[in-house]
């Protein structure tokens, strides 16, 4: 199909909600509890019933206050696991929300695990277990009972801006229809999530898209922030999960679950031995990753976890509990004939995610979750400074980002003007949207992904060299990357499918820019595995105890400090 | 890595406006074919999340681990109920578990 043959959908609504994963959908539900007169309306690149991180369900929320914590000491343990570095102001209004938003999710039909005396179930400081095979559909009904309208299979591409640059709405196009929708809004939240798909993963060729992070959260929401100018935030902390091989599955549920600890190849507990400083097996979690990766790099690998304490029973429920999640682990372990009872359970590092709700890359925003562009909040893995959210912080943040984003909406004075050059902004977006189509010959969106995962494995710190760089790879990098940009004009679609996946690859190489200068910025070793400079190796608290914050601009992605402010003792 | 579609169970939910593994799949990556029947765009493309396994009325749909992950003949196969969900595994050599796990709690379901 062509251009031609292309309709224009306009919309108008109160709020607009990009991203209806699990914190797009709390912050809709709030949003029409707030305010019950509001029209609200997400845009969702699949189907909100199963759509986002949770496509196959959670076994444990990860992020709650367990009696005898507090908020304030939720901070400080996730000050530490960050090494010293977090938006204590975003961490903190989080954290104080976090067993409030369980509890919705509870009573709209969430089970969650309780004993005897009906208190929850711990698994760690901060963790309970749930049975969350239908976590992901409970939310998707109370977002249909909340009347929020919902428009699936569309791919947002951009936001559309006001003479005075304040976001007034998106455009996009339908995956289905093939449509091109331009929606205007009071306030828009952006809630897309992370980025997957950046660097070269463990698994290749017919097993790529075994990965941990959703391979279809492609940096959506960060592409279209860095391109419309808004200041993003801690980049360079990327995220590196240490998983179990091959198939890619958590290993929280093991460490947390079942007590399983770190093994080398001699049988050697590497954590208690090199890192009991740092907390050993309960060290910061990039050091959990950092660790294991260095046994292997050193040839001591490969690296397990140790399960063979569990009694039949145990792994029984194990496997249950991997179900709720990671349903294809036990087809694996079931394929290949694995009894974890039996023998150790061999684990790696994955490639490496951006994600602001492990790690902390996203949008800088204020507590009312307010990006730096007028009108746009942030909420999620998008939104940066607050690591340690998983599911639940990311409820929390949707909750805050509504209810202020509500407010704004009521405060506002009657419609700004619309930029003069609006029309012709739309045709350029229409153009850049549809381009792909109408060409014959080209590049498809799968090879300048691979191009781009090579690129940022080999000069950006991958899996193939133990997450490490220095200054010189990293040029490397930008100069590539500066390359595929000037590329982009060849991406060619056949159909809308592909479109979708040509607009992801656009979107992960403007990701990849800004990333990349932010890991050339930190002259310092801050959080290793997630960000090792070989060139420095030491963290430098004198010098880089702050942010690294960037805006893209005409000439460029301009570098920005800011500083840390220390509210919890 | 993906899903095998039984076509003899696949009926390509022709009385629905779309059928469930086209509309929930995360990925896009489920179609009808010229044949009328479930088909995968492209095998590598999935991430196992099984929803469409679990959500197909016709249990026409079942995950495929990559070959060079996993060996052949091994089975997981859900069965979706109002509150809960039955899984059943099958090992290469035949054995099986079956697990039975609460999805909803009884008041909300």
């Amino acid at each position: 199909m062509g251009i031609s043959e292309t309709k224009i959908e306009s919309i108008e609504t109160d709020l607009l909600i990009i991203g209806g994963g699990t914190s797009g959908c709390l912050a809709a539900v709030k949003a029409r509890e707030k305010a019950p007169d509001l029209d609200v309306l997400i845009l969702e690149k699949a189907h909100i019933e199963r759509s986002g991180c949770l496509a196959a369900g959670m076994n444990a929320i990860n992020a709650y206050i367990n009696p005898g914590e507090t908020p304030e000491s939720f901070v400080e343990y996730v000050r530490k696991d960050a090494l010293g570095l977090i938006r204590e102001d975003l961490v903190l209004s989080m954290a104080q929300r976090l067993n409030e938003v369980v509890q919705d999710v509870e009573s709209w039909g969430l089970p969650i695990k309780k004993d005897e005396d009906g208190n929850y179930v711990s698994r760690g400081r901060w963790n309970i277990k749930i049975n969350g095979e239908a976590l992901k559909p409970i939310i998707a009904s109370r977002v249909k009972e909340a009347g929020v309208n919902v428009l699936n299979r569309v791919v947002v591409t951009n936001y559309l801006m006001s003479e005075d640059n304040e976001v007034i709405g998106a455009i996009g196009f339908g995956v289905r229809d093939g449509k091109c929708y331009v929606v205007r809004a009071g306030a828009t939240i952006i809630a897309t999530g992370g980025t997957a798909g950046l660097y070269k993963p463990n698994n290749d060729g017919s097993a790529h898209h075994k990965i941990w992070y959703s391979p279809f959260n492609t940096g959506g929401g960060y592409a279209m922030g860095i391109r419309a100018g808004a200041e993003m935030t801690s980049f360079e902390m990327r995220f590196i999960a240490l998983r179990i091989k091959d198939i890619v599955a958590p290993t929280g549920t093991l460490a947390l679950g079942f007590g399983a600890t770190q093994v080398n190849s001699l049988g050697e507990r590497f954590m208690q031995d090199k890192f009991a400083d740092m907390g050993a097996e309960g060290a910061p979690t990039p050091i959990r990753v950092y660790g294991p990766t260095r046994e292997v790099k050193e040839g001591r690998g490969p690296v397990f976890m140790d399960t063979t304490h569990l009694t039949d029973e145990e792994v029984k429920e194990l496997k249950a509990s991997y179900l709720n999640m990671y349903p294809d682990l036990i087809l694996y372990w079931a394929a290949n004939n694995f009894d974890p009872g039996k023998e150790p359970i061999e684990i790696e590092g994955t490639e490496p995610y951006l994600v602001g709700g492990h790690a902390q890359a996203g949008y800088w925003i204020n507590t009312r979750r307010e990006t730096t562009l007028k009108g746009l909040y942030a909420a999620g893995d998008v939104a940066g400074g607050a690591p340690y959210k998983f599911v639940s912080g990311c409820w929390a943040e949707g909750v805050i980002a509504a209810e202020n984003a509500v407010e704004y909406i009521k405060n506002k004075q009657e419609s700004k003007s619309e930029q003069s050059d609006l029309t012709k902004k739309l045709w350029d977006e229409y153009n850049r949207i549809y381009a792909p189509l109408e060409r014959e010959k080209g590049v498809k969106p799968r090879e300048m992904e691979e191009r781009l995962q090579k690129v940022m494995d080999e000069y950006a710190g991958g899996v193939s060299r133990y997450y490490e760089m220095n200054e010189r790879e990293l040029k490397l990098a930008l100069k590539n990357i500066k390359r595929l940009q000037e590329q982009i004009e060849f991406l060619k679609a056949d159909n809308l499918h592909e479109l979708m996946n040509c607009h992801e690859v656009v979107d992960r190489i403007d990701v990849a820019e800004v990333l990349v200068n932010h890991l050339l910025y930190r002259r310092e070793t801050r959080w290793p595995a997630y960000q090792t400079r070989t060139d420095y190796p030491g963290r430098d608290d004198q010098e880089w105890l702050k942010f690294v914050n960037s805006r893209r601009e005409q000439d460029g992605v301009k570098m920005l400090e800011k500083s840390y402010e220390k509210l919890v003792k | 890595m993906g899903v095998e579609v039984n076509k003899d169970l696949c009926t390509g939910c022709k009385n629905s406006s779309e059928p469930v593994c086209v509309k929930y799949c995360p990925g896009d990556l489920l179609m009808i074919d010229d044949e009328g029947k479930a088909a995968i765009r492209s095998m590598e493309d999935c991430w196992d999340c099984m929803v469409c396994v679990k959500l197909c009325p016709h249990k026409a749909l079942e995950t495929k681990l990559p070959y060079q992950l996993a060996d052949y003949k091994a089975r997981l196969v859900p069965e979706i109920y109002r509150s809960k969900i039955i899984w059943k595994t099958e090992d290469i050599e035949g054995q099986c578990e079956v697990f039975e796990l609460q999805t909803k709690t009884e008041d909300s379901a």
